[in-house]
């Protein structure tokens, strides 16, 4: 089973939850966690594995043999994202702009351009007491997160419990993480922020047919208007986390909730069970 | 004109919530909400749309299944892994062309594709510039990019002093485009492990594009032996911390009515913060 642990806002608490939940589960079954935030990979602070092994994240970007060019111009042409410029005597290539489509090499008339991967970023992957665990990062500067966190999807195990961990927002990284997985967390808090980025999660998510489910964080204030929203809409609301100076200070030293109050642990473990049952019975919030 | 851009790397350590009091603060701004796909400016500023704009970008295959001869070209060629049983995955594709270009029987065309939305609108403290990314759309950087475009032009029509932007979480995409030219660069930062890692992550991409950062540390008072750390930090990087702001949950109850904090609670110590930090933040602008 694949649960993938999403928010629109940032902040709302992902992280928290997502290596709370693998850390509750660790001992009872399988456990691996894709942190696939690669552009702020936070997990590795609050489970601390022991990276074993990594591999570079490349885009294949072309790369022209000038001996064979003859400066048609086709290939310019066809490129969608005007990573290529033909000049009389040379191409000048712009790998910071090219997807890695292939369509240009494929397409050269002199068969002159070949594909060359430009490392973005790398996968890497170790075990953290007992947790399988896998994280992508981009490297600085570089704009592309969509690739780096395909190849950490790809490690994915799913004969086990895959958990991961979603970048937040509601565009191209966020649809790479969570889609194939099983089930959504869309973690959120009571604030007007929260509520309207929850807002824009959850038809995200639905787009994409998963069934979704809400965790409601830092819960306790007078502003109710998120649990009045998942009523209207159907959607059930698996776990509340108070707002609490205690968990905010273990949060802040890098010690996720199930590690610092042992006693919650029952509480993702609860969380798993509903969302099996929901899968079973095949009543998640699917519908608009 | 300078502009000023709010990163933070990583999400909900309080970039909006502080734009929006700046933009009660400045006087003579064009506000820019750079967070394109989870936009919250919005909610404190409560804006009159003066100008709604289509945002076109891009485009999708689309196979016509009358024509398609089911050969298995496409599906082999297409590197984005957007064509299953002979039809595209518009959340997948990434509108190359590539499989448009190589069917044997013309039978794709492509389709443009609306992505999103952009206003223009008047609030209490002065225009505005903001967008909605569609659902599970691409190109969130250049929309983002068509936002500062929109409100430089502005800028300079009226002659303002600043523009000031809100920029997304992360360090990808959209934030290098919210920052790629900007004059300074407000790194709202929070006295977590996550808070800390995430800082030097933001502050790479802007040492990577050149662009003079500040660094503002916010609820600095859940995690002090953090505070110090990251002004150590700070201090050994050449960076001015030019903020200390308290945990005060009246930054929430002014995000429930709807109001920038400086303009609800203008004697509170989050607010005299706050005002503090815009001081120091003009006198650099107009200095460098």
């Amino acid at each position: 089973m694949i649960i993938s642990v999403a928010s629109g806002k940032g902040g709302t608490g992902k992280t928290l939850v997502a290596t709370s939940l693998a850390f509750s589960l660790k001992s009872r079954q399988p456990v691996q966690l894709l942190d696939c935030d690669v552009e702020e990979p936070n997990d590795h602070i609050f489970l601390k594995p022991l990276i074993t092994q990594k591999e570079a994240v490349c885009i294949p970007v072309p790369k022209v043999d000038e001996a064979k060019c003859t400066h048609c111009g086709l290939c310019a042409e066809i490129c969608a994202y005007n990573a290529l410029a033909v000049l009389p005597d040379r191409v000048m290539v712009f790998p910071e702009l090219c997807h890695g489509c292939g369509a240009c090499s494929y397409l050269c008339p002199e068969k002159a351009i070949s594909e060359e991967g430009r490392e973005i970023g790398v996968v890497e992957w170790g075990d953290a007491d007992g947790i399988d665990f896998v994280q992508g990062r981009i490297n600085v500067g570089e704009a592309m997160a969509p690739p780096a966190i395909r190849q950490v999807r790809e490690r994915a195990n799913a004969d086990g419990l895959v958990i991961i961990d979603v970048p937040p927002g509601t565009s191209c990284p966020v649809v790479e993480a969570v889609k194939g997985s099983h089930f959504c967390l869309l973690v959120t808090e009571p604030t007007p922020f929260g509520l309207n980025d929850l807002v824009l999660a959850v038809e995200t998510v639905r787009e994409l047919g998963i069934p979704l489910a809400v965790v409601l964080n830092r819960a306790g204030g007078e502003y109710n208007k998120v649990e009045e929203y998942c009523r209207e809409e159907n959607i059930p609301i698996l776990l509340t986390i108070p707002l609490e100076t205690r968990i905010a200070r273990l949060y802040s030293r890098g010690v996720t909730l199930a590690e610092g109050m042992p006693e919650t642990q029952e509480l993702f473990i609860l969380l798993r069970d509903e969302i099996r049952k929901i899968l079973d019975e095949g009543t998640g919030s699917l519908k608009r | 004109m300078k502009e000023l851009v709010v990163l933070s790397g990583k999400g909900g350590t309080g970039k909006t919530s502080i734009v929006g009091s700046l933009a009660a603060l400045a006087e003579d701004k064009v506000l820019a909400d750079c967070d394109v796909d989870a936009a919250d400016l919005h909610l404190l500023l409560e804006p009159v749309v003066r100008q709604k704009q289509e945002f076109w970008s891009g485009q999708v295959a689309v196979i016509d299944q009358e024509k398609c001869t089911q050969c298995g070209l496409c599906p082999e060629l297409c590197h984005f892994e957007a064509i299953k049983d002979f039809r595209v995955d518009p959340v997948s594709c990434e509108g190359c062309g590539f499989c448009r270009r190589i069917c044997p029987v013309e039978a794709i065309t492509m389709k443009e594709n609306l992505s999103g939305h952009w206003f223009v609108s008047d609030t209490e403290y002065g225009p505005l510039v903001h967008a909605r990314l569609g659902i599970a759309q691409e190109n969130s950087g250049k929309l983002v990019a068509l936002v500062r475009q929109q409100a430089r032009e502005m800028a300079e029509e009226r002659g303002a002093a600043f523009i000031i932007s809100d920029g997304p979480p992360g360090i990808g995409c959209p934030v290098i485009s919210s920052l790629s030219g900007a004059h300074m660069a407000l790194l709202v930062t929070e006295p977590t492990l996550s808070g800390i890692h995430d800082l030097e992550r933001v502050l790479g991409v802007c040492r990577h594009f050149n662009v003079p950062a500040l660094v503002c540390i916010n609820k600095y008072d859940i995690n002090e032996e953090n505070s110090r750390r990251i002004e150590d930090y700070c201090r050994e990087q050449g960076v001015e911390v030019a903020a200390r702001i308290p945990f005060d949950n009246i930054v929430t109850e002014a995000m429930v009515k709807g109001q920038p904090v400086v303009q609800y609670n203008g004697d509170s110590p989050v607010s005299r913060q706050i005002k503090r930090l815009w001081q120091n933040i003009a006198g650099r602008l107009a200095a460098n």
